[in-house]
């Protein structure tokens, strides 16, 4: 067992030779390049070691640790949770896909002119992302990089959602007709939005594992979700307020579309740790 | 599977997307990269190109096929023919524009889930025969160009004072603009500035403001 305490420090279980010579630490995305060790002390803790390096340490990085002598190597990775949760975290408050990628913004203004289209609309898009994300993962991955298709990753991708949409309002016409005449209208409206696009095209870029994948897709619908309901609060308020008749409408959205955006920067300071 | 009507005059149907109906500052249609790519002039422009083109070959495709697929499903089938122009112009960008295309060539491959194309294709496409459809597709199109770049120039010379790149400016006059925030505000006061120049010419503006559209 190893992990990263902080830093410039890992803490180790099991033996391990104090000198520092006899120790590697290697990236686990560059094995070839050591990370240099400064100083191996036994901690406070029996059976354990802490390890200081000069170079700064992610606790979101692989990092793989052998020493002579030993002859089982210390992988040290974050865990899977916790990497889907600042993933999810990332995606839905650091790179908010409407403030900051501005994403998904013709449905974003459409629906934020009141607080029920706006919880209806988040809640359809959050569960459709989440499945179209993670079919488009799995189709990218078991099936156009094995065959090297992926200049059809947009084709596809389209494909994906144009009929994931169409069956969920098939199947919800069906199985719930209450549920889908409350929702039915925001289903229709998620084809046009750029953000149940943009997911996979990102996951297949950045070459995601299953779990970040699942991170994205629902960290970007819970972000989309909460962009549309913090506008239509404060849309609601300005529609009753004296906005001169130039700026009525689009335009005063776009102002405060611009303030969120500008408070959203305060979350790029976030450390997800 | 309507009778085509009979298209209005050419002039009429370039102009329309470039003031009237400009997909951007009045339909409000297509606003991601009118805010994500307009930091500088230059992708504006690279972007625009890309949105004409596939406009244009869209429109004329989609009028094409119109007899011959189920209007039940011409949403899908209309989604897939975008798909397939921009696939083919996501691989001429990234293969001839390799530094640009590193700036935009996520919003490239967008451009299939852009609201203003397919809209284009259900309300003009559906019912007008190929020719019509190419100027229309064209107008729409430049109207969207032009948008991006006014969008573009403005944010270049006001955040980083340069247009093209080339300094004009010696100092940088509001760094602001080309933040993330930069980009909603400056496509706002555009919008503004349109619907200004309509009161102003004794238009009167639709109920709930211009752009509306939802």
């Amino acid at each position: 067992m190893a992990k990263v305490v902080s830093p410039h420090e890992i803490q180790v279980e099991g033996t391990l030779p104090t000198d520092v010579a006899s120790i590697r630490l290697v990236r686990g995305s560059d094995a070839d390049i050591p990370l240099a060790v400064v100083s191996v002390k036994p901690a406070a803790q029996p059976d354990s070691f802490t390890l200081t390096t000069s170079e700064t340490l992610n606790k979101q990085d692989h990092y793989l640790l052998t020493a002579k002598g030993v002859d089982h190597p210390w992988e040290i990775a974050p865990s899977p949770w916790a990497m889907v949760i600042s993933v999810i975290i990332g995606s839905a408050l650091i790179n908010n896909f409407v403030f900051t990628r501005y994403l998904g913004l013709c449905v974003f203004f459409g629906v934020s002119k009141n607080k029920d289209t706006a919880i209806g609309m988040g809640v359809t898009f959050t569960i459709v992302g989440l499945l179209s994300g993670m079919i488009s993962w799995a189709l990218n991955t078991f099936a156009l990089e094995p065959l090297k298709l992926e200049f059809m990753q947009i084709i596809a991708f389209i494909g994906i959602v144009a009929c994931l949409v169409q069956a969920t309002d098939l199947i919800l016409k069906k199985v719930n007709p209450v549920l889908h005449k409350k929702f039915g209208i925001y289903l229709v409206l998620i084809t046009t939005n750029c953000i149940i696009l943009a997911v996979p095209l990102l996951n297949a870029t950045s070459g995601a594992t299953f779990l970040q994948a699942l991170g994205l897709s629902l960290g970007a619908g819970l972000g989309f979700a909460l962009a549309l309901f913090l506008m239509s609060c404060a849309i609601e308020k300005v529609n009753m307020a004296p906005v001169p008749i130039v700026f009525k409408g689009l335009p005063v959205a776009f102002i405060i579309a611009g303030l969120f955006a500008l408070s959203f920067l305060g979350f790029s300071g976030l450390k997800v740790a | 599977m309507s009778e085509h009507r009979a298209p209005p005059p050419v002039s009429t149907m370039l102009m329309r997307g470039l003031f009237e109906e400009n997909p951007i500052f009045r339909l409000a249609l297509s606003l991601c990269p009118a805010v994500a790519v307009t930091t500088a002039v230059k992708n504006g422009l690279m972007l625009g190109v890309a949105v004409l083109v596939v406009q244009v070959l869209s429109s004329m495709s989609g009028s094409l096929v119109k007899h011959i697929i189920n209007p039940k499903i011409r949403i899908p089938v209309f989604t897939l023919l975008i798909a397939i122009w921009v696939s083919a112009m996501d691989m001429i960008l990234a293969a001839y524009f390799a530094d640009v295309y590193q700036q935009v060539g996520l919003y490239v491959k967008l451009i299939v889930a852009f609201a203003i194309i397919i809209s284009r294709m259900e309300l003009f496409s559906m019912k007008h025969s190929v020719i019509p459809c190419f100027w229309d597709g064209l107008g729409m199109g430049l109207g969207f160009l032009i948008g991006l770049v006014l969008a573009g120039a403005f944010r270049e010379l006001l955040g980083s004072g340069s247009i093209f790149g080339i300094a004009v400016l010696p100092f940088k006059p509001l760094l602001l603009v080309v933040l993330p925030a930069g980009g909603f505000f400056t496509i706002g006061l555009i919008m503004a500035l349109f619907n200004w120049v309509d009161v102003k010419r004794g238009h009167k503006l639709p109920a709930g403001g211009g752009g509306a559209h939802g």
